[in-house]
């Protein structure tokens, strides 16, 4: 029966991510951009919501009923809203839970999830994008050749979270054609984490270059053993995640910037009185609206067990498109003020960008 | 919970939909669009007994009680408006002129059953469930004023016994089925007060054969023109007492009543409109998925990187994207009326962007298949045409815009033009 109510579980998982969100990580999104620095405490409590192992099974020590895509897109918006930085620090270790709890063997699964169940922060991250405008996560650059008892992996990485503090790291790279997964030990030898990268947006967010030069990997871990794992599925995951990350962002946007036509006076009455920004805003919430619902439908058709590759690269496409549009007209409706970076919709709109960009940044 | 699943009963109602759609709507396609103003009667009578079931169970359902829920029974929710936006999308996947024919009280019933007291729905309604196609038209634009649906001039004056109607109505979509066509009725929006402004506004109801009532013009269009659009005018038109919908005062501070009663209706008719524009958006993505396909062998890969597709591809995941967000828009605004939720706010949204969209993927669907898209050979070309009134009826993109805006802002009419 078609509905478009989230179940009272999620709503209360919503508002509370949403009063985090609120309270904390917009009270350090801007000093976030600026000093790129994350305060350590916000990170923890961004923990403690249990975002984390709320996705992971009773059976491997989290409190997780089902693993829920959908349920997952509700968080990312609000984390996303807060502030997107943050969203991606907080959701990091996610981008190496999700793909074992999908795609792991058994043996990977005991091994690894519990680790994700504690009462501190595991700084676990993610090595997929590599940094040529070519760039195609279904056809890397990276090579994982098996070499006798053990994996060689080669390659370049960019835009890996965290990766100077890591504690486990999952490397994406290219076997006979294929993405698979591999955990790489931080102290394996040729692996070498460089500089922080400088970026446009989403500041507050340490990412790194990530060298592999003939890196041994056990054939132990590469995730799903022998036969590895359907990354299109993984992907899809990480996807949708991001297009539900955009949703939010952009509603974060809107908001300031309707807010700002209501205080803001021209000619003698405010700014939204006026069919020119009015209009604006009428667009920008239904495309936001829209945007959502096609985060949900594709997250649904995930959690069904249904085919959603079409669902999850219409969303996205939708989504990557609208933030872009919805955080460029919130700075234009602030005008000269919403270039002044007093205010934070510049800041959104350069987070907005990594959107279509960085494709495969984040996992929920 | 969230569900995008569609009850199995309204599945089965689409894929019969569908069907007609499929075999009695698009073979007929181009006959009607070239033949402005011929009946589409194969299609009437083909849909005619479905429609008439339908009439008989909603006067049933309007002689029952009020369900309040409260009488010990779990309410249903209703599906109503879920239904309807299935199988209109359907239906103009087929042909969207010809679905404006289906024989049923239309945008008329839909005000008596709103406004219309027991004793009204039972004297008007049954002429939609009897023998014969009938139908059923809505009388609110004027030559003068379009969507500032305050302005009309048209008035109703109490003499004698009896309600008199002069004015002239414009744009009365199946106003020469509901009066010349069939034994059926019109509503017609006329002012009891010039100058009370929106307060004096108030439907009538003005039957088939009523004399002073004239059809003076039907419109030649760019699409829909199986559709009849007519200008009806009405001259010392005299009609009973009590076929007045709603009360015949006029009270300065019952708040625009009539006025609000106009607008409660959009909130149906809206995401009705917005699914007609979704069924041929998805005709257009369709068709230009299997040519693709024929022609060139190209299927869209929906998983590869954004680079490596070709631009048709790309177009075509534009289009799709675009008409999956109105559809679903559309839906949720169906879903809030279902639920009994106020919807003003998505029924707009939804109308925005399916007109929108309706708009831009017919365009593109054209300019995809070039020389095949412009050529009336094939029916792309008229699904651009139909495409547009989309965006205008039932309230123009802009409109809705303004409805939106004021809604987000908190904006009355006055606040925000």
């Amino acid at each position: 029966m078609v509905s478009f109510a989230p179940t009272e579980e999620q709503q209360m998982i919503v508002d509370s991510v949403h009063d985090f969100a609120q309270e904390q990580l917009r009270s350090i999104m801007r000093e976030a951009d600026e000093t790129g620095e994350i305060p350590r405490d916000i990170i923890q409590t961004g923990w403690g919501l249990g975002i984390v192992p709320a996705n992971i099974p009773e059976e491997y020590g989290g409190f997780a009923s089902e693993h829920s895509a959908l349920t997952g897109a509700l968080v990312a918006e609000t984390l996303a809203w807060g502030d997107l930085s943050s969203a991606l620090y907080i959701t990091s270790p996610l981008s190496v839970a999700i793909p074992i709890l999908l795609g792991g063997t058994e043996e990977q699964k005991v091994e690894y999830l519990p680790r994700f169940t504690g009462e501190e922060f595991v700084p676990a991250t993610a090595a997929l994008l590599e940094p040529r405008i070519t760039y195609d996560p279904l056809e890397l650059d990276t090579k994982a050749v098996k070499d006798g008892d053990v994996y060689l992996l080669n390659g370049v990485k960019a835009y890996v979270p965290i990766a100077a503090d890591a504690a486990m790291m999952l490397v994406w790279a290219n076997e006979n054609g294929k993405t698979q997964g591999f955990l790489v030990d931080m102290s394996a030898q040729g692996l070498q984490i460089g500089e922080r990268e400088k970026n446009m947006g989403i500041k507050g967010l340490p990412t790194y270059k990530v060298t592999l030069k003939d890196v041994h990997v056990s054939p132990k871990c590469k995730l799903g053993g022998e036969q590895g794992v359907d990354f299109t599925k993984i992907l899809n995951y990480s996807r949708i995640a991001l297009a539900a990350m955009a949703v939010g962002v952009a509603k974060g946007a809107y908001e300031y910037a309707l807010n700002y036509a209501k205080e803001r006076e021209t000619f003698g009455a405010p700014i939204a009185t006026r069919q020119a920004i009015a209009f604006m805003l009428a667009e920008m919430c239904t495309d936001i609206d829209g945007a959502r619902l096609l985060v949900w439908e594709a997250a649904w058709r995930m959690d069904q067990g249904k085919e959603a590759s079409r669902e999850v690269r219409l969303a996205k496409t939708f989504c990557d498109d609208m933030a872009l549009m919805v955080t460029d007209r919130a700075v234009q409706i602030l005008g000269g003020h919403g270039y002044i970076r007093d205010h934070p919709v510049e800041l959104w709109l350069r987070n907005a960008r990594s959107f279509a960009v960085l494709d495969g940044l984040g996992m929920v | 919970m969230i569900d995008f699943t569609l009850p199995e009963s309204i599945a089965q109602q689409v894929s019969m939909a569908q069907m007609a759609a499929e075999h009695i709507m698009r073979p007929k396609s181009r006959y009607y669009d070239e033949h402005e103003h011929e009946i589409p009667w194969d299609f009437i009578y083909a849909m005619w007994p479905m429609m008439a079931e339908q009439g008989r169970k909603d006067l049933e359902a309007l002689k029952k009680p009020k369900d309040t829920g409260d009488n010990g029974k779990p309410k249903r929710p209703k599906t109503t408006n879920m239904r309807l936006i299935h199988i209109i999308e359907a239906l103009s996947w087929g042909d969207a002129g010809i679905y404006l024919n289906l024989p049923s009280g239309q945008l008329a019933a839909a005000a008596i059953q709103a406004a219309g007291t027991p004793e009204q729905q039972q004297r008007f309604l049954p002429r939609f469930a009897g023998d014969k196609p009938t139908w059923g038209g809505m009388c609110m634009t004027e030559p003068q004023c379009g969507s500032d649906t305050s302005a009309i001039r048209t008035t109703a004056k109490r003499e004698d016994g009896h309600w008199v109607i002069n004015g002239t109505k414009i744009y009365v979509t199946s106003g020469s089925r509901a009066l010349r066509d069939s034994n059926g009725l019109v509503v017609v929006w006329a002012t009891i007060d010039p100058t009370a402004g929106r307060a004096g506004m108030r439907p009538f109801v003005v039957e088939a054969g009523t004399p002073g009532v004239s059809i003076i013009k039907l419109e030649n269009k760019m699409g829909i023109r199986a559709s009849d659009t007519a200008m009806i005018v009405f001259e010392d038109v005299k009609i009973p007492l009590d076929n007045i919908l709603g009360k015949p005062d006029v009270e300065r501070t019952s708040q625009d009543e009539g006025f609000k009663g106009a607008m409660k209706t959009f909130d149906a008719t809206r995401p009705a409109v917005a699914a007609s524009a979704l069924g041929i958006a998805r005709a257009a993505i369709e068709y230009v998925k299997e040519v693709l396909k024929k022609e060139e062998n190209i299927d869209i890969r929906y998983h590869l990187a954004r680079h490596k597709l070709t631009a048709a591809e790309r177009d075509v995941i534009d289009m799709e994207a675009m008409h999956k967000a109105a559809w679903l828009l559309t839906q949720k605004a169906a879903w809030l009326m279902d639920q009994g939720l106020p919807n003003t706010l998505e029924a707009s949204e939804c109308k925005v962007k399916a007109g929108e969209a309706v708009t831009k993927i017919t365009q593109k669907a054209v300019e995809i298949l070039g020389p095949l898209g412009y050529s009336r050979d094939y029916l792309v070309e008229k699904w651009m045409r139909d495409a547009k009134i989309n965006d205008i009826f039932e309230g123009t993109g802009q409109i809705n815009r303004l409805v939106i805006a004021r809604r987000i802002l908190g904006y009355t009419s006055k606040e925000l033009r």
